[in-house]
């Protein structure tokens, strides 16, 4: 936690430090198609509002 | 996985003060909004919620009063409902719905931070490519790129849409909504980021194609939805996502700025 470096985390490797950030990347679009691009019905149902207010596709 | 737990912390934070405060927001401007036009929507004959068939009901001879067209379960769940809006779940195929109330409200604060959280990891993570967020000022111009990108872009060509609205397939509003996300965002990191007149060019026709390809359309335009509620609606959501971003992007930048203690990285930095 209290890295006391001017980037985070900048002791590690150029390779690993792509790694770890396509890695949170594609986790965060992971979260993002679940809730607002699932075609799940009660996955849809249940962010229905935050679906519409968001102006994803929906319906 | 130092860097990547970081990531994650600090997304995890504005994440969640992003999106109670997204939250909270909609509950005044949108949700109120959502819940009128669930009137319409079950005046007009249920609740549509299948992917293609929205258009299809109402084309025929549904001049003035849509009902006329609707199947004949409609009369009788119209009848049997004095006051739409307090209904609960639609009966028909839908599927687990929270109640109205107090649970639907908790899960829109539940999917509103957890879409914060989505967000924020990919905020963050292109952020720290580019050095990243320093501090809540710049924090603020990455939150107005994310507006763009995420709801000012794909808005153009679909804007946010009210209950019993028609769309075209949702596949393939799907689609173009992520391909239009991506062109946005590479168009204006390449302007943000690379100083070649070449390049610039080409971001400019990357932010611009998708809307000469142009969003799926639906059929038919014809809904119960009055125009003016649909405006007030657009309004509103670009609005509530624009504090959003600019929240979201500060928060990065106020946690980040206390990870690494030197909120004056200013390399790389834009702003």
């Amino acid at each position: 936690m209290n890295t006391a470096s001017i980037s985070l985390g900048a002791s590690v490797s150029s390779q690993s430090r792509f790694m770890q950030l396509a890695l949170a990347a594609l986790l965060g679009t992971f979260i993002i198609g679940f809730v607002g691009f699932s075609h799940i019905d009660a996955v849809h149902n249940a962010g229905h509002d935050n679906r519409h207010s968001m102006a994803f596709p929906c319906h | 996985m130092n860097l990547f737990r970081n990531v994650v912390f600090i997304a995890a934070i504005a994440g969640l003060v992003a999106g109670v405060v997204l939250a909270c927001m909609q509950a005044y401007a949108t949700v109120p909004l959502i819940l009128k036009a669930e009137v319409y929507e079950q005046a007009e004959g249920g609740h549509s919620h299948d992917h293609a068939a929205a258009p299809a009901t109402p084309t025929g001879a549904a001049s003035g009063t849509a009902m006329s067209s609707a199947p004949p379960a409609a009369n009788s769940m119209s009848a049997a409902t004095p006051a739409p809006a307090v209904a609960a779940a639609p009966a028909e195929d839908e599927g687990w719905a929270p109640a109205d109330g107090f649970e639907r409200f908790a899960f829109n604060v539940v999917s509103n931070v957890v879409t914060g959280i989505g967000f924020a990891l990919i905020l963050v993570a292109v952020s720290e490519f580019a050095g990243g967020i320093g501090n809540w000022r710049q924090g603020v111009f990455w939150g107005l790129a994310g507006f763009a990108v995420f709801t000012l872009a794909p808005g153009l060509g679909l804007p946010p849409e009210l209950p019993a609205m028609p769309a075209a397939d949702l596949t393939q509003r799907q689609i173009w909504w992520v391909a239009t996300v991506i062109a946005t965002a590479i168009g204006l990191g390449l302007i943000a980021f690379r100083k070649s007149l070449p390049l610039a060019i080409l971001a400019v026709a990357l932010i611009v194609a998708p809307h000469i390809v142009g969003a799926p359309q639906p059929d038919s335009f014809e809904t119960p939805i009055p125009e003016g509620l649909h405006h007030q609606f657009v309004v509103a959501v670009t609005l509530t996502n624009l504090v959003f971003w600019l929240v979201l992007g500060a928060v990065v930048g106020v946690v980040r700025g206390r990870f690494t203690g030197t909120a004056t990285s200013l390399r790389d930095s834009f702003a």
